[in-house]
Order: structure tokens, then sequence, then C-alpha cells
């Protein structure tokens, strides 16, 4: 039978729950639980969690879909929803079991801990982050009810600015050089390396670097070369590129940690819950949701899975290490959580995987590589016959923003006429081309001038344009 | 670390549907996907099976969010949790559905056919089809009304009229009243008094002189006026003809139902009744149900002539073409028995004469063109404003095609001068 409950207890479990996320070390924001619908709950997931968040059809779009989904079955709602920012805040659906809200508050304040203490997302600024939100809604909205813009001129240029919005440098900890900084490295670059037998060489020719060029070095922030490029452009149309941009960029950490964050926070969860002492009809429930949670998905890599499995190797490597890891490695210098608190700090999906995802683990976890062949999926490589490590690689460039090409910036005045020459670094991967061919009409579009992209298709060098006749490979 | 809870509360909740007008603008630009796709979508089998609530899914391509994004050769990692996967092994389709990417970041990063259904009733799709037609609302009204005798309907009063129609209460009325203007004045007190009821006047005037006579005039009499009623009708009746010769496949019937259906759709929005009679014919003509109209194949020869007379005398026992608006169309591969054609000429001609509209549709298909018989050239000779021949080859031809039928529609003169 399921069990009523109140707000009041809902605070009680909040507050035994708060001492044992102190207990194990945990150090959280303060944090705000709002108790909503499902249909408010559709609602926050259409604006990724946001408060307040400017209107765009494709939160429409996105509703629509989520809600056809859960209506049809095909779907249920996440059990939480946790917004990184100071005090954070996060969802809970009235509709929920006890069990599971007692599950959703520890998961959450896991997912509050790696908030605050992971690397990544230390350029979030998370006290500001929903009164930002909520100041670049009023200004979106400002244009659109502006009499001299309006929403159909904010509409598509949102539209392009979205197509784009991933084009942005994806490590805020990598510092962009500013154009002073570039050129003092433009210049340095060009003087000839020391040499100790200059008086028996040749003297190396020195050749002036192109200072006139824009940009100096090749710029990852398409978004905001062109707001400081194109000379068109009017105020507003600048401040929505920058909004557009500062969205993606307080969005990027949560996508490069996915798989760490989730994992980390079903681990304590289990940990928390399991510490609880819970009656015994909330612990079966919560034996079934848990393992609910950790299934594999068909045909996807389900980050809870992956994650949850992957910290408790870490966890049983360093306190329970192998005979065979101990010869290898050396006896461990930290106890399992230390190493754990250490790794949720610094790490982000991509080294945390590509140090932690082993043999075994590949094994354990099933992982294989497929590839879609003639309109079907065939498995190319699995771990008991392949290589693991094809595997892992391929799974590093799948998570985060590596599963995003990079496109640069190279030139803004390409042949001398104005045109913007984008360089894709070809990693092996094809660019969609009709994807490609509608994107660069955005880049277009907000260029004004025609565009180039350099990119490769299977090893062949190719260049798409985009100008006033529209799409067209040229030669 | 402290914690709050915001309670649930009912109010707040009715109150936060915030994403109401993104969805509409999102409503909005499916629409105007629809109705770019007019053409292709009203071709769908799935619209011409309407089910009893009329909603059908119109398959649409999605409005798509584009960016750069990698193509699906690219390799993927899944976890099989067992591990009983083998190399080489497949493990299902590639079904390219727009995925939504995963993480709470904007967009998905895969790309994908964005292709998703849609409800739509038929109502509304026959709107965007309008819309589609660009005919203003006034011409949309401009439908030939039927003036139907209904009799003699009453209409206020005259002074001239037979003496059936005589108003006895209104006669004596306009009598009396005629007698108090006429009749003496009375004393300069009875004017400064003010106006005095008429009974009163009645008495007075009675209490003057009973003995004088107030007799009837010619111009007390009132007649209850009648006008003719003729009240506009609006019946529509289509009248579908379709050649079910063994030459006709299943793919012919196929675009012949798209027609037909489309034909009926715009018919029935612009009536208030709207019935549809089935004529099929080979070499002799039946009236048939819909079902047996578009399912059952039959074999042998054409006489389009039989089927033509078969709707004329539909036409005369049912839908008298002074009650009805007639639309009839007929679906044919075009061939035809050449002895018939002069007989099938004729009959067109008096269809033209009784139908807003006749339409001829002749379904081929490319590998019929060359030698094959066709009955346009043979219709070519038939004079009417309201006829058109049109040719279907493919589906996306049954939606242009009907745009050319329908703006052939006879208008009446008087009410094209009106509207």
């Amino acid at each position: 039978m399921e069990r009523m409950y109140q707000t009041s207890d809902l605070e009680a479990w909040d507050e035994k729950i708060r001492e044992k996320v102190e207990a194990f070390g945990l150090t959280c924001y303060d944090q705000e639980f709002e108790i909503c619908d499902h249909t408010q709950m559709l609602g926050a997931m259409a604006y990724h969690g946001m408060p307040a968040h400017y209107p765009h059809w494709s939160y429409g779009k996105s509703f629509e879909r989520q809600s056809t989904l859960y209506n049809h079955g095909a779907a249920g709602l996440p059990y939480e929803m946790v917004i990184n920012a100071s005090p954070s805040l996060a969802y809970l659906m009235s509709q929920n079991s006890l069990c599971l809200q007692i599950l959703t508050i520890a998961h959450v304040y896991a997912h509050n801990d790696f908030f605050r203490n992971n690397a990544t997302f230390k350029y979030t600024k998370a006290g500001s982050v929903i009164p930002s939100f909520k100041a670049r809604a009023d200004r979106v909205r400002a244009y659109m009810e502006d009499p001299s813009i309006g929403i159909n001129r904010v509409e598509p240029l949102l539209d392009a600015a979205h197509a784009l919005s991933m084009q942005c440098s994806r490590n805020p900890a990598i510092r962009k050089l500013s154009q002073e900084e570039q050129r003092a490295r433009a210049v340095a670059g060009a003087e000839p390396p020391v040499d100790e037998y200059r008086k028996i060489h040749k003297r190396p020719e020195y050749v002036e670097p192109d200072l006139s060029r824009v940009p100096l070095e090749p710029d990852e922030d398409i978004l905001l070369f062109i707001r400081d490029h194109q000379p068109r452009l009017s105020d507003w149309e600048r401040d929505l590129l920058t909004i557009v941009h500062e969205e993606s960029q307080y969005f990027i950490p949560q996508m490069e940690t996915k798989i760490m964050n989730e994992g980390w926070a079903t681990y304590w969860h289990r940990e928390i819950m399991n510490s609880l002492d819970l009656p015994q009809d909330i612990y079966l429930e919560f034996l079934v949701r848990h393992n609910q949670v950790v299934q594999p998905i068909a045909g996807d890599i389900n980050p809870y899975h992956v994650g949850l499995k992957v910290w408790d190797d870490i966890k049983r490597r360093y306190d329970e290490p192998t005979d065979e890891e101990i010869a290898r490695h050396g006896k461990p210098a930290m106890t399992g959580h230390e190493m754990m608190f250490a790794l949720r700090e610094t790490d982000r999906d991509s080294s945390f995987l590509r140090r932690f995802l082993t043999e075994d683990l590949c094994g354990e976890l099933g992982l294989f590589e497929f590839q879609s062949q003639d309109g079907s999926l065939v498995v190319t490589e699995t771990t008991d016959e392949g290589d693991w490590k094809t595997i892992r690689e391929t799974l590093l460039r799948s998570v985060g923003t590596a599963s995003l090409p990079v496109i640069k910036v190279e030139d803004a005045d390409y042949d001398q006429n104005g045109t913007l020459l984008l360089t894709h670094a070809h990693d092996g991967r094809n660019l969609h081309p009709g994807y490609a061919e509608h994107s660069l009409a955005h880049v277009y579009q907000l260029w004004g001038r025609p565009v180039v992209l350099r990119t490769a298709h299977d090893g062949d060098e190719q260049t798409w344009c985009y100008d006033d006749e529209g799409f067209r490979e040229a030669d | 670390m402290s914690a709050v809870f915001r309670p649930y509360s009912a109010s707040d909740a009715l109150r936060s549907d915030r994403s109401a007008g993104d969805r509409l603008r999102h409503r909005e630009k499916i629409r105007d996907a629809l109705k770019e796709n007019i053409a292709e979508i009203v071709a769908e089998e799935s619209i011409l099976t309407r089910g009893s609530d009329r909603i059908v899914k119109v398959p649409i391509r999605g409005i798509k969010e584009y960016r750069f994004v990698f193509g699906e050769g690219s390799p993927r990692v899944a976890s099989s949790g067992d591990g009983e996967v083998q190399k080489g092994q497949v493990i299902g389709q590639d079904q390219q559905d727009g995925q939504a990417g995963n993480g709470p970041g904007p967009g998905g990063d895969r790309p994908g056919v964005d292709y998703y259904e849609t409800d739509v009733t038929i109502d509304e799709l026959v709107d965007l089809l309008f819309e589609d037609l660009q005919l203003p609302d006034m011409e949309r009204k401009k439908l030939r009304e039927i003036e139907v005798d209904h009799g003699t309907k009453r209409l206020g009063y005259r002074r001239s009229g037979i003496r059936v129609h005589l108003d006895k209460k209104r006669t004596l009325k306009s009598k009396i009243r005629r007698k108090v203007a006429t009749g003496p004045r009375d004393t300069a007190g009875g004017i400064a008094a003010g106006p005095v009821p008429t009974h009163l006047k009645g008495q007075s005037s009675a209490s003057v002189g009973d003995d004088q006579r107030f007799p009837f005039h010619k111009e007390d009499l009132r007649y209850r006026r009648r006008v003719p009623d003729v009240r506009p009708e609006s019946n529509a009746v289509v009248v579908c003809i379709m050649d079910t010769s063994g030459s006709m496949d299943v793919m012919k019937k196929y675009l012949a139902r798209s027609f037909f259906f489309l034909l009926y759709q715009f018919v029935r929005s612009r009536y208030q009744t709207t019935e549809l009679v089935f004529v099929a014919h080979h070499t002799q003509a039946r009236e048939v149900d819909e079902e047996e109209f578009f399912s059952k194949g039959e074999s042998g020869g054409t006489m389009i002539s039989s089927g033509y007379r078969k709707a004329l005398e539909i036409i005369q026992d049912r839908y008298h073409p002074s009650l009805w608006n007639i639309y009839a169309f007929h679906c044919s591969d075009g061939e035809n028995f050449s002895s018939d054609n002069t007989e099938a000429c004729n009959a067109a001609q008096e269809l033209c004469d009784v139908c807003n509209l006749f339409g001829y549709g002749e379904i081929k298909s490319e590998a019929e063109y060359f030698g094959a018989t066709s009955m346009r050239k043979v219709f070519e000779r038939l004079d009417a404003e309201n006829f058109h021949a049109v040719v279907i080859d493919d589906r996306e031809d049954v939606w242009p095609s009907l745009k050319a039928v329908l703006s052939k529609e006879r208008v009446d003169p008087e009410q094209e001068g009106a509207g």
C-alpha cells in the first residue's frame, strides 16, 4: 500500500538525509525543493529547469514531444530535476511515492555537491544563475515586444544563433587570449628559434608575421566572433548572440560531466539510503527503483549505469585492490572515498573514463561498438573479441562536447571579399552534409556575406560554400 | 547548508503553463509546414480512411533545428549489460529518428529525420486546403444558391388587395383613427387638458350625436400583404463516376479515390447538406455504395456513356438541378470503345448542362501514354464552360489537378455580379 505523506514528512526525512550528507563529507550549496505536478515538471524540463527563460518555439516543441511521450507511456519523467545554482533548485513531483521522494532528495544533494565542487563548474557563477537567466529572458521579451524589432525578427536570429550555440570553446578553464596576447604570441612565434650553432648555420630568414589577419588565431566561438566582427549587426542582434552564447556556456559543464555526475549522485543516494534505516516497505521499493535507474538501455549508454559502475570500481580498487593491481600500480596511497572526492573535483567525463574505464569494466558493462551500415546497426567491436581500447576511444568521442564537431573561424576576409572561412577539424568523423548545409545557411544569415567551410569527407578535402545563391560545393 | 521546501499549490500550477506561448508558436510553424506540403499530405493514404472521429494523423516533416553534427556513419558505443553481443551482429535498424540529445544542454547531438505525426481534423485540413487555393472569403460565398419556392408568406400590410386578405382589426383601427382625426373639435379647455383618451373621446362624440354615422371608407381598408416565399437552398450532391473495368488497377483507383475524397471535402465545406452518389461502370453502369465503389474490381470493356447515362438518370430522379448543386466527376483511364465516343460526348454535354461542375480525370501511368486511346481528345469537342479535364499521373498531381478543376466552377452571372 502506498504511504500518504505531507510536506512536513519530507522535511523530516530531509533533516535525516542532510545529517548523512554531512557525515559522508559532501559539501553542498543551500538547497531549495519545489514540489510540482507533472505538467509543471514537463514545463520545467522544456526550459532546462530554469524558473525563468526566454521564449522560443523550440521549447514549445520540446514540451510537446515530452508530454506526448509521457502521455503515451513511452517515457517516464525523471524523478528529479536539479539545476546548478546557489541555492540549488530541485523539483519534486507531487505524485511520486514517499520512497521516490526520499531517494530523489538524497540524489539531489549529491548533484548539488558535485556542482559545487567540480572544477568544470567553477566558471558558471552559481550565485547569479537564476537572476541572470531572468535578466536574459526579460531582454529577449523586450526585443520581441519592441515595435521596431518584434518577434518576427527576433525569432529567426535566435534560430540561427541556436544552430551555432555549441560551436564555442568547450573548456572554460582554458583562458581565451586577448587580442594583444595573440599579437604578442604571433610576433614571438615569428622570431627564429634560438640556435646554438648560429655561427656556422645560415641565418634564417625572418618572416614578418601577418598581424592584419582576423582572427590572428583560429577562433572557436563562432557566435562571439560574428558578434564582434560583423559591422552590420544592430545592438539587439549582438545582445541576442551574447545571450545564446552565455547560455550554452552555462550548460557545457553539465554535458561534460554527465556520466560522472549521474554516477556520483547514484552512488551517494545508494549509500545514503542504505544508511538511513528505512522502514521495510520503503526499502524494498527503493531497491526496485534503484535497479530500474541503473538498467542498461538497449543500444545506448545509460549514464547512471556506467557512472555508478566506474565509481564503484574506483572505490574497490583503492579499498580492496587485487594482487594483480597492487603488482601493477603499487599499494594505493588513498582510501576509496578520498580518491573519489579528489576525482569529483578534478575530472570530467573524458578524463574520468580514460583513466578509470578498465578492460574488466568494459567487459562487465558489456560495452560494444556499433555502426550504421546500409540502414542496419551492426556491431563492429566487442570487449570480448575485439580491442577494448577502440571501444573506449569511441566512447570518449561520444561523451559531452566531444560528440560535436570542432569548427573554427579561420579568416574573416577570405579572398579579400569579406567571405568567412570556417575550418572543420576533421577527426575521422564526417559532417552530416544536410545538417551542415542548413547550419551554413544560418552562418550566412548572421554573417551577411558568403561563408566557406573547409572539411573532409572520407578523406577527400571538401569546400562547401554558402552565398546568396545558396549552398554549393566548390571544387 | 540549509533546505527549503516549497509546497505544491494547485492554483500556482494552473497559472504556470509557461510553455503555452511557445507551444502556440510551434503549432503555427507546423501549420505553415503543413501548408507547404499539402499536396503531398492529401495524397497520403491515411487521410482517405476517415475514421468516425474525423481526426487524421498526418506525418509532417518537423520543424528541425539544425546544427553542425556528425553523419550517420560514425561509430557509437552502447552497453549490453550481459555481454551477449557478437561482432557482426545486427542489433537493429537505423531509424534515424530525431533523438534528443542526452544531457540538459540544448539540442540533440545526432542527426535525424525529425518526422512526426500530428493530429489534424479533416476540417482543419480542408481549411488549409482553402488557404492554399487562396480563395478570399468573399469569393467563397459565391456559391450557387438555388431558390426554392415555398409558396407565400406574410410580410406587413398594404392598402389594396383582394377581399380574403382583409385584416378586419387593422381596418377598424384605422377607421377609428380617421374618425378621431376628423371629428368635431372639443372646447379650448379640452385641448389645454392634453390628449383625451380614446374611449372618453368616443363617449363624447357619441354624446354629440349617436345618429351621426361614420362609415368605413376605402382608405381604411388594410390588407395582409403576402409575398412569394423564395428561400435559397444550398444542397449539393457529388456524383462520383468511376470506370471499374479491368484496366483500372489498384493504384489508379487509389488516385481516383483521393480525387473524389478531396472533391467531396471541398463541396461539403460549402453547402449545408452534401450527398454522395457513386456510379461504377464498365460497359454497364450501376449505383453502388462507397465500399464497393473503391474496392471492387471488375473486368471487361468500357462504355463511358453508360456511366454518364446512369448519372443523368439518378440526377433526374433524385437530385433535380433546380434544387441541387451538382458536382460530377469521372475518373477513367481514358480507354473507351471508340464506337461509344460520340455517345459519351453527348452525354457529357448533357451532364454539363445540369451540373455546376463536371470534371473528367484521366489516370494514366507513363507507360501507357503512347498508343493508348484518350478520351481527353474526344472531350476537346465539348463546348461547356464548366467542363474540365485533367490528367493525373501521380499522387502529387492530385491536388494541383483538383485546384485546376475547381477554378472552372460555374458561377451564376447575377451572383457573380453581386459578389
